[in-house]
């Protein structure tokens, strides 16, 4: 039974590391679709992942170890974020370890290294993007936090398993607060994901980048571990938004036969969920730095407003 | 304890339009307020239709049948034509900045569910606990009409408050009657054109939209 699993965990965990680019392409190809370009195809990401692998990586002579150290810390952080997301299944050995709230540190704890790593080298750039990756950070973790509380509030736990099988396997309720948190989550996966109203991921040289402009510094392997904790990152967020909002076709504790039906429906979840942020993406502009803690700030008074109504309508919120 | 699945789509309409209400407060364009505006007027539609099915009350129907074709349709084409005429499609200046708006919008929330919550607890409806919505999204609107500059955000706030009241008279009495659901609809109707009016004649007086002008009752010597 313990073996069991562990396959199912290691399964997953295998799984989500190795679709989390295919995610990212996919976002990207919608992008390019939509903006009437032909685009680089789905396996993009891969190809950039693998020729980065074969390069020789060339480091700036005053960095330090913790600016070699990084990439391997922020992907093992996203590694282990995601496997705590239930993706395909809620029986996962690391799940108890580790709820919603160490979730929410372990990727603060990624965010942090990337940033003193950026300040390591010295360099303008680097410094820069991470005083405006902590800003948005320092606006975007408390949101999210509330995001979560509402559906903690609604299953009686911050386990993101227990989440998905109150949610999940229950009788069918809709739940009106959960509209509201789900606005606020959308907003904070484009802002911490550096997609397109604060952070323009198809730019790399450019004064208002936050995200290109963290990982300016590094080449070769280390880049490529950076890219893919990136993709991982997006995939996390995914996973949550699918175990939050749309938790149907999650394989419940103990039924090995839901698990190809529970693959089949998280990659339906994430083409449609992909398709629609690339839609997001394209119709809405890059806004001003300056506009974003109003942004953030209306993604946390939803999720407050989400609690709120939870909170008034009892049981049936 | 469960609900059934119409009771929820009507919680479920409430709480998206006081989300609505929100994107409203916290939105700078004029275009996509209107389309707020015509989202919101179709959110009531669906709800009253939902609230006629569930109670078999018939003159509902009619009631939502004449919000979709008023409030989405008519109204919002209706406002559309005005800001292209005036030619003012883009920015909304606001008093209060937005975050601060927005603040008080949560403060608003939490009074208008304290306030509703001893009086859905006495009231028999299915519809009871939409009623602290209901109210927190005229309060909103409100707010709205309070906070903004310029003529033609304060009549859509106006107008959108008058969504929330329509909504609190259907979650806490199942509708007025028919006589005075009809009346509302034709005052919303007139005074829209009334305020289109106004516009232009503000507009041609002070040759702006914005009504500090109003302020000053005499004119210069």
């Amino acid at each position: 039974m313990n073996l069991g699993y562990l396959a199912s965990q290691l399964f997953q965990t295998l799984l989500a590391v190795l679709l989390a680019p295919l995610v990212l392409g996919w976002v990207n190809q919608c992008r390019a679709w939509l903006q009437n370009r032909s685009g680089p195809g789905l396996v993009q990401p891969y190809r950039v992942i693998a020729k980065l692998f074969r390069k020789d990586a060339v480091v700036a002579h005053n960095a330090s170890w913790l600016f070699r150290f990084t990439p391997y810390a922020v992907f093992g952080c996203m590694v282990l974020a995601v496997s705590i997301v239930p993706l395909l299944a809620t029986d996962l050995p690391f799940s108890p370890a580790a709820d919603v709230i160490a979730l929410v540190g372990l990727l603060a704890l990624a965010r942090v290294w990337m940033a003193l790593a950026a300040m390591d080298v010295g360099t303008a750039f680097g410094s820069l993007g991470a005083r405006r990756e902590m800003f948005v950070a320092s606006l975007a973790e408390p949101a999210l936090l509330m995001v979560f509380f509402t559906p903690a509030l609604i299953s009686q736990s911050t386990a993101l398993t227990t989440i998905v099988e109150t949610l999940a396997h229950r009788e069918l309720t809709l739940y009106p607060s959960l509209a509201f948190a789900a606005v606020a989550f959308v907003m904070l996966l484009l802002a911490e994901n550096a997609r397109i109203p604060v952070d323009n991921p198809a730019t790399h040289l450019e004064l208002t980048m936050i995200h290109e402009a963290l990982i300016l510094e590094y080449s070769a392997r280390h880049l490529a571990l950076l890219e893919w904790a990136h993709a991982l990152k997006l995939m996390t967020y995914a996973g949550i938004g699918i175990a939050l909002f749309l938790p149907w076709g999650i394989a419940a504790a103990g039924q090995w036969g839901a698990m190809p039906l529970a693959v089949v429906v998280l990659l339906a979840k994430l083409l449609v969920g992909g398709a629609a942020l690339a839609v997001l993406e394209t119709i809405s502009a890059k806004m001003r730095i300056f506009r974003v803690p109003e942004f953030l700030g209306m993604a946390f008074l939803l999720a407050v407003l989400g609690m709120l109504t939870r909170l008034l309508l009892g049981s049936a919120g | 304890m469960t609900l059934p699945v119409t009771h929820q789509l009507i919680n479920l309409m409430a709480c998206l339009l006081l989300l609505i209400a929100f994107a409203m407060v916290s939105q700078r364009r004029i275009l996509r307020l209107i389309y707020l505006f015509a989202l919101q007027g179709l959110v009531l539609s669906v709800n009253t239709a939902v609230v006629a099915f569930a109670t078999h009350q018939p003159h509902l129907y009619f009631s939502a049948a004449l919000t979709l074709g008023l409030k989405v349709v008519a109204l919002p084409w209706l406002l559309h034509r005005l800001i292209d005429r005036l030619n003012i499609r883009w920015d909304v200046e606001t008093l209060i900045n937005i975050p601060t708006t927005m603040l008080v919008g949560i403060l608003l929330v939490i009074v208008a569910f304290n306030l509703a919550l001893p009086i859905s607890q006495l009231a028999g409806t299915i519809t009871r606990s939409s009623l602290g919505m209901a109210m927190a999204s005229v309060l909103l609107s409100f707010l709205m009409m309070i906070t903004r500059r310029k003529a033609v955000p304060q009549v859509i706030g106006f107008l959108a408050m008058e969504n929330g009241l329509f909504f609190a008279a259907t979650s806490a009495t199942y509708g007025m009657p028919m006589v005075v659901e009809l009346g509302i609809a034709l005052d919303v109707l007139v005074g829209a054109f009334i305020f289109g009016i106004f516009f232009f004649q503000i507009r041609e007086t002070f040759d702006s939209l914005d009504i500090h002008h109003l302020e000053k009752l005499k004119e210069k010597t």
